[in-house]
């Protein structure tokens, strides 16, 4: 379970958002919503452990991740703004690098299989430079195909710059991994609704204080 | 862990060997400062080979601080540091892969050049050891203290010349004791008290500089 409570988070001078709490459970979904600016990327950093909040603390299983660390880190799949692919690596190699660092061991031929399911079949030896920003992002995605057994994803606008069907596929993967038991947090601005069975939504806009 | 530490390590050579301007800027950089002081200075055998270890030394420790801007700022640019730092690996493991690689990329080739580059001072075969031993204790040295300023100053504008500022000064003793070796040995005195020093330099640094580096990149990030 992830807990989140009474977290306020301040970037500058400005508070973004205060005394928020929820709590996610095995088989939940959540949607971070809000307007640009509202903090959306604050709060998953703040869910990953990358900043610490101004208050409150964020709880996995009841105890606070700050404490956790690399135990909880093991456990997290964030998938961030930037894609965190290497121009001068091949796109196989990119998503192998990310899944060790994830602490997956992670075979090339996985990684091209799971390039492949995200459409990107073909690719697999190409340099990530002659990608495009669209095969990029499938490809800083390509780890979620890999990372079915990592009980928590935190997705920062994972459909940016995605098409149609890729944004169809990596739904299908967020609603099976959620089937599954797991939990994921996303953020995003296409309307579309991923169908699971629980849907959690926050809204930052009317949540700040 | 250790399947991280090789794919850390791999990925940075990787990268270096698939941009190689990157490499030779250093060490062509270095020859080039090394080769000036003989065209410079005049060809008066006797002060070369004076000034010899003491112009490579500088010219390594200038070298080795070009290349270290880099370490971390195109993972921080890509947005492959968040990644290390949210890794199942502890930061502080990850952080000694990447100054391992960087001075597998940016120290070793100094260290493997220099014998070449001492002839031009008339250095003589016996000296060439202590040189080339000084500088492979010394170089890692290097890298371990400046990945630290690497961390603080990421991010930063201006990161490059708060950077020499910071690293400099705690360059000084590796630089002093590094140069002091082939003079102590070329005084009758043997070189093994500098290199023994320089040693323990480099077990203390390799000893706590990838925490501290772990911590400031934590610092840097948030």
């Amino acid at each position: 379970m992830l807990e989140a409570i009474d977290i306020e988070c301040v970037r500058g001078a400005r508070t973004l958002f205060a005394g928020l709490s929820y709590a996610l459970r095995g088989g939940q979904l959540l949607r971070i919503a809000g307007a640009n600016g509202s903090g959306k990327t604050s709060l998953l950093r703040i869910v990953c452990g990358l900043h610490a909040p101004a208050r409150g603390e964020v709880r996995w299983l009841g105890e606070p991740i700050l404490r956790m660390r690399e135990e909880f880190w093991r456990q997290l799949v964030y998938v961030g703004h930037s894609n965190a692919v290497k121009d001068d690596l091949t796109a196989a190699e990119n998503v192998m690098v990310t899944c060790t660092l994830a602490g997956l061991t992670v075979a090339r031929e996985d990684a091209c299989a799971a390039l492949r399911k995200l459409g990107l079949a073909g690719c697999e030896m190409l340099p990530a430079r002659v990608l495009s920003q669209g095969q990029r992002r499938r490809v800083a995605l390509a780890r979620l195909a890999l990372s079915q057994a990592i009980p928590l994803w935190v997705l920062d606008e994972p459909f940016t710059a995605l098409d149609a069907n890729a944004v169809k596929y990596v739904q299908e993967l967020m609603v099976e991994h959620v089937a599954r038991g797991s939990m994921a947090v996303y953020t995003t601005h296409h309307e579309a609704q991923i169908v699971a069975a629980e849907s959690l939504r926050i809204d930052l806009d009317t949540a700040v204080n | 862990m250790l399947a991280t530490l090789r794919c850390v390590i791999y990925r940075d050579v990787l990268l270096a060997v698939r941009r190689r301007s990157d490499v030779f800027t250093v060490v062509l950089f270095f020859v080039i400062v090394v080769s000036l002081f003989p065209l410079g200075v005049g060809a008066e055998p006797a002060l070369l080979r004076a000034i010899a270890p003491g112009v490579i030394w500088v010219a390594a420790l200038l070298s080795s601080m070009l290349a270290l801007q880099r370490m971390f700022s195109s993972d921080h640019l890509d947005g492959t540091l968040e990644q290390m730092l949210l890794s199942a690996t502890p930061l502080g493991v990850i952080v000694a892969a990447k100054i391992g690689a960087h001075w597998l990329i940016s120290g070793l080739p100094l260290v493997l050049i220099a014998p070449v580059l001492a002839l031009q001072f008339d250095l003589s075969q016996d000296y060439l050891d202590i040189l080339v031993l000084s500088l492979l204790l010394g170089t890692p040295v290097l890298s371990l203290i400046g990945a630290i300023g690497a961390a603080l100053t990421l991010g930063l504008r201006g990161g490059g010349a708060l950077l020499s500022l910071l690293i400099l000064p705690l360059y000084m003793p590796v630089l002093i004791i590094g140069a002091g070796a082939v003079e102590s040995a070329a005084a009758g005195l043997g070189a093994l008290a500098h290199l023994s020093l320089l040693g323990g330099f480099l077990v203390i640094a390799a000893a706590f500089a990838p925490w501290a580096t772990a911590v400031a990149l934590r610092i840097s990030i948030e």
